[in-house]
């Protein structure tokens, strides 16, 4: 592997070295385990393991849950409640998928926003930072094909609503929806098809992950000083790194294990907290509940699509421009899409030096401000769109744009960023200075 | 290596061993309902046990009830069946255990396959013991009991098999009366 | 038809349980049909319109758990009352002797299967032939009145919804679907109107105000074996609660499991903590 100088495996036994001259299996494990990882790490990157436990977690139950689950519209909803009636912890499996998925969210949604903020995305980690959006698009469409599965009223209008998006395309959007749905409407046909990707993507999903953690292996770790590990030699790199094992390993389990305590008290004690009661309903295609709301996690990317109705005038823009192609249905799913996909051009679009906020002054009022504006359209999206809350989603959704396509660049010509460390060494002695400024680096 | 840093060493080392072992117990106490999920679950164990009504079961006929998603086969005996049945000495039969789950071991008498004193009352798996196939009743075969089409095992009027390719005697289940009209399988 | 104020039809008493009442079963529900059969039920909002009442039950919070004694009072009202023109399709009889439930005794659940006539699915049964309901099957499907199954019905309502629809008063109070049930059972108001042809009665709890059950209850509806007071507020929050225990029969063993798994882990994290602490002492100049 590439990048950081560092030991290697050496093959010792008779067995090893065979085993090694064949498959050397050992000696991946080792570089990846073993691998020089800064020092001055802080707990904002601890969601990685996290996220790794997630899709494992995920996995494991979702496994066992279509052991006793029935992809079937007549047996669906009972299924489930088979699931939580009769089978051998049942209900803990159920509810430990059903609340993983948020903390999956949730983690990730830290997991991005410490990239923005300590500039992970700015060369040379453009491709973990794309591969990483890949992985939140497959989350994203894992979740949603999930969350059907239960056949409760949430899912089948869920469904219904969220198909309709590619129906928003012009001329082939009809054609498109028929397609994915296997009929005019969200049907058996549907059902079927969205539990066996929902089984599929996952595994897509890991192999992704594997690309991703690839990727930062060979590139190294970004770190909140976002100054790179000194590469002269073997030395050098000690000064700023200490080995995955044990050290990263053993920091980030803790972590996991406070995590962990705060989704079993979700799991255990509120398990349908997060969830929505309408999906304890059978799904009935002659009755829509009285107020489509998609999961939590979904919400900022749900008022950014409700935000661009008719009235506003870059919708008109849009609609006059294409003749009328575009119309605010469209506008809508395309800013969607839009406002996700804007973030795949981020390492182009931070003009900075500078990688890491933490020396960008400005910046750092811009990124908070970006993260209050995602928390104002969480709770746009859960709302009905009626009082303020189109105007809120509509200058929310603005600043989401504004900030990656206005600001960012902006930013890194306008801004003086404050004097950077030379060294992780540096920022490491600075949380932790040696005991004796003439002893030698500790050990 | 000095006193204290001894000391200093074996406190780590418990501390590492705790923590070890901990997590172990943890990750076995999850796992442990991803196994156990696949055990039968509750809806399916409600069913171990069923009770039949044979009140209406004249004097030589039989009924097939279905449990634990095998045929069972409940004859009510007539004189000829009982007679026939117990006039088999031990040494013509191929498999000399009764096979009868309620009495483990006993030898395959007649009256160690019924479930009343009187013989009147026979009540078994209506599973061939060759390959599976369920045997026709009602006097059928040679020996005027059972009869498998599939490979022409011939059981007589107690469910003892008599001749053809099956080893063992039709399995007797776990059965009791609860009263008069009633049996409970399981 | 227009049926003024119908009676709550009594179906089935658990005091009988020993009589033959297979007639006057039969009976009573042609009379709920007849009475119920004009109000379609369309009761399909997840609460959110109507005024819920903060009622108090023993398996709120994280140390709450069922009352049996309230279950099996909450399962006599539905029986007697409710299951005229509801079904419980979801919950099979064996259940109510589950611990963490009614618990009811092996012959009593036994008993109280047989007062049910369930779909026949034997070899050679007839679609639509019926049998005693035994142990092993489920409360039946009720369709006759347009009525909805009420097995999740208290998971499938929120009570609670605030502060500016955030939500959080859910972690305080709970989801509020069993308070939601029981704020419906005793908000009528008395008043009722009639819409293309169909009876609605004022309720505050209902989303919209206006319900087209009638009020199933009222004072000593029912006569409690256990000598507890059967005023509506009683009757609506025992049979709320017995709902809330056929939606989540598991929540006992879910809390209690709950309680070892965040022990458990506050154990292990405590002692990743310590290690990890000890492990970096030494990079940080601490040891």
């Amino acid at each position: 592997m590439a990048g950081i100088p560092h030991d290697h495996y050496e093959p010792k036994t008779g067995f090893e070295k065979w085993l090694h001259e064949r498959l050397p299996v050992v000696s991946l494990l080792y570089d990846t385990l073993m691998i020089p990882t800064p020092k001055n790490l802080n707990w904002m990157w601890i969601w990685g393991i996290v996220l790794a436990f997630c899709l494992v977690l995920q996995i494991v139950t979702g496994i066992v849950l279509a052991m006793h689950y029935t992809p079937h519209v007549d047996m669906a909803f009972d299924s489930v409640e088979h699931i939580m009636r009769d089978v051998n912890a049942g209900w803990a499996l159920r509810y430990m998928h059903a609340n993983g998925a948020s903390l999956f969210f949730f983690a990730v949604y830290l997991h991005i926003f410490r990239g923005l903020y300590y500039g992970s995305y700015k060369s040379p980690r453009e491709i973990t930072w794309i591969i990483g959006m890949l992985i939140y698009l497959a989350m994203m469409a894992i979740g949603f094909l999930g969350y059907v599965l239960p056949w409760g009223q949430m899912s089948f209008w869920g469904a219904t609503v969220i198909t309709g998006f590619f129906g928003a395309i012009p001329g082939i959007g009809e054609m498109l929806q028929t397609w994915i749905l296997g009929g005019p409407a969200v049907d058996n046909a549907t059902l079927n098809r969205f539990f066996s990707l929902h089984y599929l993507l996952p595994f897509v999903l890991a192999a992704l992950v594997i690309v991703h953690i690839w990727a930062f292996h060979t590139t190294g770790n970004n770190n909140p000083s976002g100054v790179e590990v000194r590469r002269g030699s073997k030395d050098e790199v000690k000064k700023d790194t200490l080995p995955f094992w044990p050290y990263f390993v053993m920091k980030d389990l803790f972590a996991l294990g406070v995590v962990l305590v705060i989704f079993a008290i979700f799991t255990y004690f509120m398990p349908n907290y997060l969830g929505h009661p309408d999906n304890y309903t059978e799904a009935n295609p002659l009755v829509t509940p009285a107020h489509i709301v998609p999961e939590w996690y979904y919400l900022p990317f749900y008022a950014i699509l409700r935000a661009f109705t008719s009235d506003v005038w870059a919708v008109q823009l849009a609609s006059f421009v294409t003749g009328g192609i575009v119309d605010a249905k469209f506008f809508g799913v395309i800013a969607m899409f839009g406002s996700i996909v804007v973030m795949v051009f981020v390492p182009w679009l931070d003009t900075s030096r500078v990688r890491s906020g933490k020396y960008r002054p400005s910046f750092k009022w811009w990124f908070w401000l970006l993260a209050l504006d995602f928390i104002v359209l969480t709770w746009c999206g859960s709302q009905p769109a009626e009082g303020m809350v189109p105007v809120i989603s509509l200058i929310g959704a603005s600043f989401w744009f504004a900030y990656f396509l206005i600001i960012l660049p902006l930013l890194g010509v306008l801004e003086k960023p404050l004097p950077v460390p030379a060294t992780i060494e540096e920022d490491f002695d600075a949380h932790y200075p040696p005991k004796d400024a003439t002893a030698p680096a500790a050990e | 290596m000095s006193q204290a840093e001894d000391n200093a060493g074996s406190r780590r080392d418990f501390l590492y061993v705790a923590t070890a072992a901990t997590g172990i117990v943890a990750t076995g106490a999850a796992v442990w309902p991803l196994v156990d999920q696949m055990n039968p679950s509750a809806d399916v164990l409600a069913l171990a046990a069923v009770e039949v009504n044979i009140a209406d079961v004249e004097v030589g006929t039989q009924i097939t009830v279905k449990w634990r998603g095998k045929p069972v086969f409940i004859r009510r005996r007539n004189e000829e069946d009982i007679a026939e049945g117990r006039a088999v000495a031990l040494s013509e039969l191929v498999d000399t255990d009764a096979r009868n789950a309620n009495e483990p071991g006993k030898e395959a008498l007649d009256q160690n396959r019924t479930l009343d004193e009187a013989g009147e009352w026979l009540v078994m798996m209506g599973v061939c013991t060759h390959l599976g196939c369920v045997p026709l009743g009602n006097r059928a075969g040679d020996f005027h009991g059972w009869f498998c089409p599939c490979h022409g095992s011939h059981y007589d009027t107690a469910g003892r098999i008599r001749k053809g390719p099956a080893p063992q005697n039709l399995h007797i289940p776990i059965s009791v009366f609860l009263d008069d009209s009633t049996i409970k399988l399981g | 038809m227009p049926i003024t104020r119908p009676r709550t039809p009594r179906r089935l008493r658990l005091n009988d349980l020993n009589k033959g009442t297979d007639e006057m079963i039969k009976a009573s529900i042609l009379a709920a049909l007849v009475a119920f059969g004009l109000g379609s039920g369309a009761a399909v909002a997840s609460g959110g319109g109507g005024h819920v009442e903060d009622f108090a039950f023993s398996f709120e919070g994280p140390f709450g758990s069922y009352d049996k004694m309230q279950l099996q009072r909450g399962l006599q009202v539905f029986t007697e009352v409710c299951s005229a023109c509801h079904g419980l399709r979801q919950v099979a009889f064996r259940t109510l002797g589950d611990p963490g439930g009614p618990e009811m005794s092996s012959s009593q659940v036994k008993a109280f299967a047989k007062l049910f006539e369930v779909n026949d699915d034997s070899d050679g049964a007839q679609p639509g032939d019926t049998r005693e309901g035994k142990p092993a099957d489920k409360f039946p499907e009720n369709h006759g009145a347009g009525a909805p199954d009420l097995s999740m019905m208290a998971k499938a309502r929120a009570g609670f919804h605030g502060p500016a629809g955030l939500g959080i008063n859910q972690m305080i109070k709970g989801m509020g679907g069993p308070e939601y049930i029981a704020s419906l059972l005793t908000g009528y108001t008395g008043e009722e109107k009639e819409e293309a042809g169909v009876t609605l009665y004022e309720n505050t709890a209902f989303d919209g105000g206006w319900i087209s059950m009638a009020p199933p209850l009222d004072d000593d509806a029912v006569e409690f074996r256990d000598g507890h007071s059967a005023d509506l507020h009683h009757m609506s929050q025992d049979v709320a609660a017995f709902l809330m225990w056929t939606a989540e029969p598991k929540l006992n063993a879910r809390k209690k499991t709950g309680f070892v798994a965040v022990g458990f882990l506050v154990l292990l994290t405590s002692l990743l903590y310590l290690t990890n602490k000890k492990l970096w002492a030494v990079a940080k100049r601490k040891a």
